[in-house]
């Protein structure tokens, strides 16, 4: 347990009564004592404060000074139109493999003379050193260590960062730097709980002045990552490690809405990354699997690993459930996993077993709880 | 009441006994989001698995805690699993058995003894 890395808020978790878990190498908190239901539910009503500093930041520096060099050259590595990417703007993306698999996904942003990307915890070191490997001929990729990132999402998120920086006017997906009380600020509004609200990127320094101010504002409570899945998983949204990983490609898993005509056959920029044989032809033919939401007809939660069949007695499973749990905003228990393509349309029935019962569940459309993005 | 090291807790209530979960149980699960009941006149064996009970967080068994027949269920706690985490040892009781042989409670600890094995 010593080994585990603490973010820039640990002496605020603890002193919050957080419970703490190990995740990603680092100490963090599952859940305060409100708890993980009352957390999700006011992140849905009011505002919740998350912590996620563990994930990683990196800056992508063109050499040639033009950040469309920088674009092009991270396009080698992610099935995503990036050079279409407009200053101030965010967008989400996926690393891929040779074979066509996914080994993290990220958001990408354009900030004028650089790109800044921001990884998942549990990938981050290999993420970095895939960008090394492959991009610094063009880029000077530059890891951010001393900066925490927050989440403040919900619908008084807003009013909220208002009060401390000019972002009222930010749409979703747009990224700004703005000065504050606390130093310069990278604001993203984004997130990845279905809700409208704002990622802020903070100097370690600011960071626990910054978090203080924050929860010091009516409203605003500190949210666990217990509370960050359910939400994730109402709002229909993919895990990396659970949902999506290197043996499910972005066709099966469903979010090859991020990959962008272009970038597709036919396409002025068509392939060029990794695993684009496979990834091209999917995209055409559609894959032999796919991930769907599944909503038990019943109030037992299907869990991930959890087999999916197509009927009470066959002996073949069609799929896997990789998220599961019970939705506190939706009132009802809710999964996705992967099922094979004859068995993936919206309504058709299918079943679980659940500790040695089938249970019928429905192939239903995500996101459960529709989001509340401000486009 | 007596309560068991499986952190359920026993009231001798007329010829049944009641049997819940601890609210150190319920505090540790998180909030409860199902509850699946055992069928009523049906004879078990301490430590048979009767319940299933899941927390946002995992699902986990009851066991039965002494030989005996399932008298009756509190069928209320499918509707409002959430009560386990409001009442686990009032209202949000889980079952009711007819006991096999009494003297299995003699061993059970009483509530100072309980306080002391979850420290």
């Amino acid at each position: 347990m010593s080994d585990l890395k603490r973010t820039g808020l640990y002496d605020i978790h603890v002193e919050l009564g957080a419970k703490m878990v190990p995740f990603a190498g680092y100490d963090m908190p599952v859940q305060y004592p409100l708890g993980v239901m009352k957390e999700h539910i006011h992140t849905r009503t009011s505002a919740g404060l998350f912590d996620v500093s563990h994930m990683g930041q990196v800056l992508l520096r063109p050499k040639s000074g033009d950040v469309a060099d920088a674009a092009l050259a991270l396009e080698s590595l992610v099935p995503v139109s990036l050079l279409a990417l407009k200053e101030g703007r965010q967008r989400y993306a996926m690393f891929t493999n040779d074979a066509g698999g996914i080994t993290d996904d990220l958001m990408v942003a354009n900030r004028g003379d650089h790109l800044f990307v921001v990884v998942n915890a549990a990938c981050k070191g290999a993420d970095i050193a895939h960008m090394q490997a492959n991009l610094s001929d063009m880029c000077e990729i530059e890891v951010i260590e001393d900066r925490a990132l927050l989440a403040l999402q919900g619908p008084l998120a807003e009013a909220v960062l208002a009060a401390i920086a000019p972002v009222a006017e930010m749409k979703f997906m747009d990224v700004a730097i703005v000065g504050s009380d606390f130093g310069d600020l990278w604001v993203s509004r984004s997130g990845y709980s279905g809700e409208d609200g704002y990622e802020v990127s903070v100097s370690n320094d600011q960071a626990a002045a910054f978090a203080r101010a924050l929860l010091a504002t009516d409203g605003v409570e500190p949210i666990g990552l217990g509370a960050r899945d359910s939400l994730r998983l109402e709002a229909g949204l993919c895990l990396y490690g659970n949902d999506i990983d290197e043996t499910t490609s972005p066709v099966e898993g469903a979010i090859e809405w991020a990959i962008q005509k272009v970038r597709r056959n036919g396409g002025e920029r068509a392939g060029g990354f990794p695993g684009a044989d496979r990834i091209l032809n999917e995209l055409e033919n559609g894959a032999a699997r796919r991930r769907v939401g599944i909503l038990p007809d019943g109030r037992a939660p299907m869990r991930a690993h959890t087999l999916l069949f197509a009927d009470e007695t066959s002996d073949t499973t069609i799929g896997e459930i990789t998220s599961g749990a019970f939705g506190p905003t939706i009132e009802r228990p809710m999964s996705m996993g992967y099922v094979t393509t004859e068995h993936a349309a919206t309504g058709n029935t299918i079943y679980a077993e659940v500790r040695g019962k089938r249970l019928p569940a429905t192939v239903a459309d995500m996101p459960f709880r529709p989001s509340t993005y401000k486009r | 009441m007596k309560f068991t090291e499986e952190h359920e807790w026993l009231r001798i209530e007329g010829d049944v006994v009641v049997v819940g979960i601890t609210e150190h149980a319920a505090e540790q699960l998180g909030d409860v989001v199902f509850v699946e009941l055992p069928e009523t006149d049906q004879e078990v064996a301490k430590d048979d698995e009767v319940v299933v009970i899941e927390s946002v967080k995992a699902a986990s068994d009851i066991l039965a805690p002494i030989d005996g027949e399932i008298v009756e269920v509190n069928t209320m706690l499918v509707d409002e699993p959430g009560k386990v985490n409001d009442d686990a040892q009032g209202d949000a009781w889980f079952f009711k058995m007819k006991p096999a042989d009494l003297s299995q409670m003699d061993e059970m600890m009483d509530e100072a003894a309980y306080k002391a094995f979850i420290g």
